[in-house]
């Protein structure tokens, strides 16, 4: 009995610590981790290549995709593919985008535009633009018009779309501060609606600029001669692998570049977040 | 300028908000408004500024403003309202930039509003970087560069932790302290009320009328005094004997909802 108490006794006066169970789910990027596993799987890729493990017909090395960009490179291939894609990319980015963006602020501002533009855009926006090609061929002729159009209304809907999605998310109460001010309707928009839709509208950017390149190569494998698209597609009807993957390269390198473009970007105008 | 609310009544579609309420906000006059949740303050004050078109009634001018007023009526919000891509300055600047100022006035006009709120080694500081009490005091240095004749503020000190309470309530008193400026305050804390209006309104439950208009019978200055406090609870406990029970129904209903 005694005993029992001594023993109950020193169960409460001994002291242990709490668990802690607050770990996880604050996924922290390292900052060389995604390198490293990018240069090991490359390792992995090029030793499988070199021991014969896999045939370099179906998934060439890295070192022979290396040359095949180096050789395109130094014979004048690479620009002039390149160039023909970038002008289509340029062009229709910006054309859709202009549109894009008059077309979602005139929707997210304006009651009669929001009920036109929305049934509109419901309508055309899950078309696959790249149906649309031979139509446009046919309407503006063969040359670069049909592909830089294809680019433009793939752009276009996502930008309309993202436009007005950001214009909606404007917490109402800055324009009702405006309003109580009496700021004229023309400087809200610019003062007020425009910055606050600006995280939506380049997140926007980041999906149009991956819709323009997947419509580039497409338009370009349809139809061309010059073009990442076009060389992509010439060198898997030759078999000739290691060029097809330089092409997948080049545009995943210029995948890339655009992305960092839009984090400048991100990192310059939304730095108030 | 007086600001009158002339038999205002609102709904919103089948709920009726506000009915016929009518009172004046005499130039240079602090007016609180208090009443149960859901009463219509809120809705009240928007109306009076302008922000809402009332179902019947109107809210109306009388005299004019003082003559380098830029906005007779502004707004001090309750949630802030801050531009958050501005930084202090550009957000005091915000509602001068349409006007006829030139930069050098507006920038008169912004360091004056910012050292009356004690913001000026702030001016270059983002919302984010600043806690509640001075987001508000951002809100209310952009309402002065204004230069209002009539404060309309909706519960502006709700958000804030009571400590900061304080310290921006003893600012609102030294604000409105000479009188050449008026103003209309929402609030469900009667002590706040208490502290700063000449008179008090107090609603009913919804839908919102005139129950009665209460008289602080000392000027603001009394009321800081310690020898005050006794008939500022006794007015603030007059005030709570005539919601008590609305703000318990209101409550309820709230939690019904």
């Amino acid at each position: 009995m005694l005993d029992r108490a001594a023993t109950e006794t020193a169960k409460d006066t001994a002291t242990r610590r709490v668990r802690f169970r607050g770990a996880g789910f604050v996924p922290a990027s390292s900052r060389f981790g995604g390198w490293i596993a990018l240069a090991l799987v490359i390792a992995i890729w090029q030793a499988a290549g070199s021991t014969g493990l896999v045939n370099p017909l179906f998934l060439p090395p890295p070192s022979a995709i290396a040359r095949a960009i180096y050789q395109l490179a130094i014979s004048g291939a690479l620009w002039q593919h390149l160039s023909a894609s970038l002008l289509r990319i340029g062009v229709g980015w910006l054309l859709g985008t202009a549109a894009g963006v008059a077309v979602g602020f005139a929707i997210g501002l304006s009651r009669l535009a929001r009920s036109v533009g929305i049934t509109f855009i419901s309508a055309l926006f899950p078309i696959p633009k790249i149906a649309l090609l031979p139509l446009l061929i046919l309407w503006l002729g063969i040359g670069e018009e049909p592909k830089i159009a294809t680019i433009a209304l793939g752009v276009f809907f996502s930008t309309a779309i993202s436009v007005y999605s950001g214009v909606d998310a404007v917490p109402r109460n800055l324009i009702r501060m405006a309003q109580s001010f009496n700021v004229p309707f023309a400087t809200i928009v610019r003062k007020v609606v425009w910055p606050g839709a600006l995280p939506a509208i380049l997140a926007g950017f980041r999906i149009t600029s991956s819709v323009a390149l997947l419509l580039v190569v497409s338009a370009e494998m349809i139809g061309a001669q010059y073009g990442i698209g076009a060389f992509v597609l010439q060198a898997g009807n030759l078999m000739q692998t290691d060029q097809l993957l330089a092409g997948v390269v080049i545009l995943s390198v210029f995948g890339l570049m655009v992305g960092r473009v839009i984090n400048w970007l991100e990192i310059r105008l939304l730095h108030w977040r | 300028m007086d600001l009158i609310a002339n038999h205002i009544t609102h709904r919103f579609g089948d709920l009726a908000v506000l009915d016929d309420v009518s009172f004046t906000v005499s130039a240079g006059e602090v007016v609180a408004i208090v009443g149960p949740s859901g009463c219509g303050k809120s809705t009240l004050l928007s109306i009076l500024g302008g922000l809402l078109l009332p179902t019947s009634g109107a809210p109306e001018l009388r005299g004019s403003p003082p003559p380098d007023s830029l906005n007779p009526l502004t707004f001090v919000f309750q949630d802030f309202a801050l531009l958050p891509w501005a930084n202090v300055e550009e957000n005091v600047e915000f509602p001068l930039l349409h006007t006829q100022l030139s930069a050098v006035q507006r920038r008169a006009l912004v360091d004056d509003a910012l050292r009356r709120t004690g913001l000026t080694d702030f001016r270059k500081t983002y919302p984010k970087q600043l806690s509640g009490g001075m987001r508000q005091r951002v809100g209310i240095s952009r309402a002065l560069a204004a230069r209002p004749a009539i404060l309309l503020m909706d519960e502006p000190l709700s958000a804030l932790d009571s400590q900061t309470r304080e310290l921006l309530m003893e600012d609102f008193v030294r604000l409105l302290a000479d009188g050449g400026m008026g103003a209309v305050y929402v609030t469900h804390n009667l002590e706040e009320a208490a502290r700063l209006a000449d008179r008090i309104v107090v609603l009913s439950r919804r839908p919102g009328r005139i129950r009665e208009v209460v008289t602080v019978p000392m000027t603001r200055t009394e009321r800081g005094e310690i020898a005050a406090r006794e008939k500022l609870l006794a007015l603030q406990s007059q005030i709570w004997s005539l919601i008590r029970n609305e703000a318990i129904d209101a409550e309820r209903e709230v939690q019904h909802a």
